[in-house]
């Protein structure tokens, strides 16, 4: 295959997957927002602007953190290249370049995608819900997936694309819960009811994952079953751990199709082997923030590895 | 000026379009509507859009799709086919001829300087003989109708004639929406093309090519016009749609970089102009092309099709002399006729022409797509006019031709069916064998009265049916 072809499939799945985040991102932020405080309402937009890693930005363009801003920033901006309607366009136009490489069905998923997202932009704001607005986003990410999971060949397309999605996941996942590193702090006792319970709600939600939770643990909430359930059970679909396999897993599947390990295989086996290794204890011990900090570094460094060893056809 | 309608002459339907008559009458409007949009969303679906060079606007324009089929009858078609098939082989004849030993310069039957001094004459690869000796592999021949018998030659395209893939794609289309019509009508099937144009591809592997050539199409990149068409060719054939990046030289070869590592590349289908081929041998500032890729190609480690330099038979000076070449160097009467054309760059020409600006269609003698040129009897007074200044200001970058009335077949319009004038560009295979499929690409001008058929200048297609014998 060629390089810019994997390149083109890599970042497909990046973008789906960055919309999809952005989609969850949003959906809890206005979900907090109707939450009563003292003061009034709750305002979580700042921490989800951090979450993105997109708050500077934010700020050079918009006077305040209202809702409508955050929507026009997240969803709509084309400045933003993280925006929704900036992943959603990339994705497809990456698809349109390697049109060869995907089933009808893929590109009918990316260029419908597409093609709707240009409706609604046409469509006057003062119609749109933002829980439509998400609702549309995280249907059209699942009816990309499906549609590869139903059609494609599992070939090396097949394992760049599943690259692309894990690994943005990943780091996603690591950031959603950085931003919040500090309500997770273990204390003594069970914490019951308050602010900190609807933070662990809010993180919960952000991956989708609040019912799960309940159904994998039970009983209380505590910072170690949520630390467990985020970053090291492979049941979670979003935990790191869950991440470190797939890639793992399509890393293997390209070594063994091509004959030959690269980098990329030895830090992926290193990532895994590391989480592997670990517990909530051991994660607290080392500071949950250096920890998580730590993993998106070494998301990064395989990453760039993948890039080197196949996506720049520079070997 | 009495216009050839190709269905019917008079009252009387002419017998290719027997078969459509019925359909076309027991179609209501409504459903037609609907047709209509059933296609566009297809059309859209599949992804296949046409970006306008110079006109901004929507990048994923559709180019208009008329669902009433053109007709060449079995013997209609035998005619085009030899008429086609002699004219390439000429072309490629001529080519071959003048970046070797030019006899038909010396034998005084064409200008040299209209050869050597051409833009698109390479110096860069005479003496050099492509693989089977083949320049131009995909040959495009836009041909107007004019009366029952009377064919003319527009123009010749050498170098990378698109559109073949609407060609295809307007047979899917009309398979898909009406399997009727091709169960009652005996229709020549097109589909075969991908696999007769691998096949050329193939057959000219270079000199040093050892088992199995690796063919690739070299595209612009996305943002092209036709990027669709390139990926959907290299889609049919099973090769690989590369960029001037993803290839490199190293050695005697050229490689593509894929995630397996370098992998060598035989045969180039490229879809990009020579100028843009290799910096280090064409323009320097190029990025779309392979530095290094002209010497490969020279030393027979590399195709390159069409071949560098086939451009200078495509001209529309040279055009002229096209009747010429088929005599010389093949021994044979062309079947298929040029148009009249007049050359500005000489003096009786050029009077003529000036005195006649409004019965003519004035052409660049570069130009393509149907930009800057002057269609006289449809162009305002200070149109014209401002046309003659352009022509004095340099002569020999123009020609003219008389205004042809060109037929016309039926079209679905708004308000019903409506005679509307086409043309029709085949795609001719040359390499070890000359191979033609039954059925072209029908241009359609939907504007009424309208001549220019381009897709550019809001032209459409039609699917073009051949009926078997």
């Amino acid at each position: 295959m060629l390089s810019r072809t994997a390149d083109n499939l890599y970042w497909i799945a990046r973008y789906m997957e960055r919309a999809e985040t952005l989609a969850r991102l949003l959906e809890v932020g206005a979900r907090m927002s109707l939450l009563p405080t003292a003061q009034g309402f709750r305002n979580e937009w700042e921490s989800i602007l951090n979450a993105t890693g997109q708050i500077g930005a934010f700020q050079k363009k918009y006077d305040s953190f209202a809702q409508r801003n955050i929507e026009s920033f997240l969803f709509f901006d084309r400045d933003n290249p993280s925006s929704i309607a900036s992943c959603i366009t990339a994705a497809r136009e990456n698809g349109r370049i390697v049109r060869t490489a995907l089933t009808g069905q893929v590109w009918d998923a990316l260029n419908t995608a597409f093609q709707e997202l240009r409706q609604i932009e046409r469509t006057p704001r003062s119609q749109l819900e933002l829980s439509r607005l998400t609702d549309w986003t995280t249907k059209h990410t699942a009816m990309l997936r499906g549609a590869i999971d139903a059609t494609l060949l599992r070939n090396d397309g097949y394992d760049f694309l599943n690259l692309g999605f894990a690994l943005e996941r990943a780091d996603a996942t690591a950031r959603i819960i950085d931003v919040k590193y500090y309500v997770l702090l273990p204390r003594a006792g069970v914490i019951g009811a308050g602010a900190e319970n609807d933070q662990w709600s809010m993180l919960l939600r952000a991956l989708n994952l609040n019912r799960a939770f309940h159904w994998a643990y039970g009983g209380e909430l505590t910072a170690q079953k949520i630390a467990h359930f985020l970053i090291l059970n492979p049941a979670c679909p979003r935990a790191l751990m869950t991440c470190g396999q797939e890639i793992d897993t399509a890393l293997t599947h390209l070594a063994k199709l091509y004959g030959r390990e690269t980098e990329a295989q030895h830090l992926a086996q290193g990532l895994l082997q590391g989480l592997n290794a670990s517990s909530p204890e051991a994660i607290f011990d080392e500071g949950l923030h250096d920890f998580l900090t730590r993993f998106i570094r070494e998301i990064a460094a395989l990453a760039g590895a993948v890039h080197d060893s196949y996506l720049s056809g520079d070997m | 000026m009495p216009q050839f309608n190709e269905m019917y002459q008079g009252d009387q339907t002419r017998p290719p379009y027997a078969g459509l008559e019925a359909w076309m009458k027991a179609m209501p409007a409504d459903l037609r509507i609907q047709k209509q949009a059933e296609a566009e969303a297809l059309f859209r679906r599949i992804g296949i859009t046409f970006a306008v060079y110079g006109e901004g606007g929507d990048p994923d324009r559709l180019i208009p799709f008329d669902m009433f089929p053109r007709v060449f009858t079995h013997s209609e078609w035998a005619k085009l086919d030899r008429g086609i098939k002699q004219r390439a082989r000429a072309l490629n004849a001529f080519l071959t001829d003048v970046y070797g030993r030019g006899e038909i310069i010396r034998a005084g039957r064409i200008p040299a300087n209209l050869v050597y001094q051409n833009e698109a004459y390479e110096r860069a690869v005479a003496g050099f003989v492509p693989p089977k000796g083949v320049y131009s592999h995909i040959v495009g021949i836009d041909i107007v109708r004019t009366g029952p018998t009377d064919f003319f030659v527009l123009e010749d395209n050498c170098r990378t004639p698109s559109g073949v893939s609407y060609m295809l794609e307007s047979r899917e289309m009309m398979m898909r929406m009406f399997p009727d019509l091709f169960r009652e009508n005996r229709i020549e099937p097109v589909d075969r093309y991908h696999e007769a144009l691998r096949r050329t591809l193939m057959s000219v592997a270079p000199a040093k090519c050892q088992g199995e050539p690796t063919v690739v199409i070299l595209t612009p990149g996305h943002f092209n016009s036709a990027y669709y068409e390139h990926s959907f060719l290299a889609d049919l054939m099973g090769v690989e749609l590369v960029e001037g990046a993803d290839l490199f030289v190293d050695g005697e070869f050229v490689y593509m970089r894929t995630t397996e590592g370098p992998k060598r590349v035989d045969v180039i289908y490229r879809r990009i102009d020579d100028a843009f081929l290799d910096p280090l041998c064409f323009r320097p500032d190029s990025m779309l092309g392979v530095p290094g890729l002209m010497d490969v190609y020279r030393s027979g480690g590399v195709s390159i099709c069409s071949a560098p330099g086939a451009g200078v038979a495509d001209d529309k000076a040279v055009y002229t002399y096209v009747p010429e070449m088929i005599r010389f160097y093949l021994g044979e009467e062309p079947i298929l006729q040029n148009v009249p054309t007049w050359k500005c760059a000489g003096e009786e020409d050029l009077k003529y022409v000036l005195d006649k600006l409004p019965e003519l269609v004035v052409k660049e003698v570069h130009g393509s797509g149907g930009y800057g040129m002057l269609v006289g009897p449809k162009s305002s007074k200070e149109e014209i006019e401002t046309f003659r200044h352009k022509i004095l200001k340099d002569p020999s970058n123009y020609i003219a031709q008389p205004t042809l009335s060109l037929s016309t077949t039926p079209t679905f319009v708004e308000e019903g069916v409506a005679p509307r004038h086409v043309d029709l560009r085949p795609y001719c295979l040359v390499g070890e064998r000359i191979e033609l499929v039954p059925g072209g690409l029908t241009r359609v001008a939907l504007r009424e009265g309208s001549l220019v058929v381009n897709s550019s200048q809001g032209g459409g297609v039609k699917d073009t049916w051949v009926l078997a014998e």
